[in-house]
């Protein structure tokens, strides 16, 4: 198996995925900037899926774009992380998954902009600027709505309950990423892990959130076996392929 | 065979679909022009990752190739040196400007996560007495913010580095 062609599926599709949910607010956000703000996101993500899977199909070798990786592969052969699969909820929830999720890009951006693989690394550092604007936007309205009304705290710190068992998944470790970490390719996610935990605190404290104490952690995504979400996903993301195999507009 | 002087004249002609009083070259995304052997190579990078004008740019570029009779052509998509609002020339800032947008101001470094929106100065009125409404605006480049003295909602082209 080609390891890196692995790492940028992981990558890529993280992107994808998340971007999918966030596209979904498309028409529904809570005010006219939100729903403006968060199709912008969603682009943000899409356009990192595209990089990142068009270079993962460069690297493959067997003919397969970005399109092709995205629309045509079944639901084992996606390798994202549980959290950006989770239903958007209301949009506290949404917020929260995107928090932690950014406060968790950032910092693997930094780190693989010094990526010995040339293209991961400028895409790293096209993608870094753009997660900058997207954590800014999600951790202050975690701190608006948890320092907010008895209602908004009530939901966004149950939004943080349920999320909170899928965010270990974000640092899981197998025989790839260290392979890749020894060839200076991906990043030391015991480090990221640190500059995550850094600005979750920050940013709960200001938000005086608690963190669930339960212990319990799923993961799964990154070998393939993902949440029931998915599947509902990939329906309404392939259908369009699947009916009319080749399309283009 | 068509000179490189000539073949960047031509690309003024192209525009960003989305603003279009700038240039490709006033923007920035229009990195390169090379001829070998006869072959125009020309280097775009997008502003945004996900920036849907790059096809229209693309296909725009097409277009006046084959209408100036060039018919051996390469458009190269790089992401590498990625974009930055730097790269936007002082005539793009004028012409951004007058049409309403406001140009990139330089800002405090965004690793602060917290810090104070930069001051814009109303491409209306020059008043620096305006709030960013949102930071995502009717594209992936802009924010979104209005002046407190004459009103007017604007958009800001926001720094990107």
């Amino acid at each position: 198996m080609n390891s890196l062609f692995e790492y940028l599926i992981r990558l890529g599709d993280d992107s994808l995925i998340l971007g999918h949910r966030m596209s979904e607010w498309c028409g529904h956000g809570p005010i006219l900037e939100e729903d403006i703000a968060m199709t912008n996101i969603s682009l943000d993500l899409i356009g990192q899926a595209t990089n990142l899977l068009k270079y993962a199909g460069e690297v493959e070798g067997k003919g397969r774009d970005e399109d092709e990786l995205a629309f045509l592969r079944f639901d084992r052969d996606y390798k994202n992380v549980l959290l950006v699969e989770q239903p958007n909820g209301d949009f506290g929830m949404t917020m929260m998954r995107q928090f932690l999720f950014d406060a968790y890009r950032k910092p693997l951006f930094e780190a693989l902009v010094n990526s010995s693989d040339e293209q991961l690394s400028a895409i790293a550092v096209k993608s870094l600027k753009e997660t900058k604007y997207h954590l800014k936007h999600s951790a202050e309205w975690v701190i608006r709505l948890g320092d907010g009304t008895e209602e908004s705290k009530l939901r966004v710190q149950e939004s943080l309950d349920t999320l909170w068992r899928y965010t270990d998944e974000l640092f899981f470790t197998d025989d790839i990423e260290k392979e890749l970490l020894e060839n200076g390719m991906s990043a030391d996610l015991e480090e990221i892990k640190v500059a995550w935990m850094e600005t979750v605190n920050q940013v709960l404290s200001e938000a005086t959130l608690n963190i669930p104490d339960h212990g319990w952690q799923h993961d799964g995504g990154r070998r393939g076996m993902h949440s029931e979400h998915l599947g509902y996903i990939l329906a309404e993301l392939q259908y369009m392929q699947r009916a009319y195999p080749g399309m283009e507009w | 065979m068509v000179e490189k002087n000539k073949v960047w004249e031509l690309l003024d002609q192209i525009s960003d679909p989305e603003i279009p009083v700038l240039t490709i070259r006033d923007l920035g995304i229009l990195r390169d022009v090379e001829i070998a052997e006869e072959k125009v190579v020309v280097t775009i990078t997008p502003t945004y990752s996900g920036c849907p004008a790059m096809t229209t740019i693309e296909d725009d570029i097409s277009a006046l190739f084959i209408k100036e009779g060039i018919q051996d052509f390469d458009i190269n998509l790089v992401l590498s040196p990625a974009w930055t609002t730097d790269w936007m020339s002082e005539e793009g800032r004028v012409k951004l400007r007058e049409y309403g947008i406001a140009p990139p101001e330089n800002e405090i470094d965004k690793s602060v996560l917290f810090a104070e929106p930069p001051v814009i100065s109303c491409p209306k009125c020059h008043s620096e007495d305006t709030r960013m409404v949102s930071q995502f605006g009717s594209t992936a480049c802009k924010a979104h913010y209005q002046c407190n003295k004459c009103m007017e909602p604007f958009d800001y082209f926001k720094c990107l580095k």
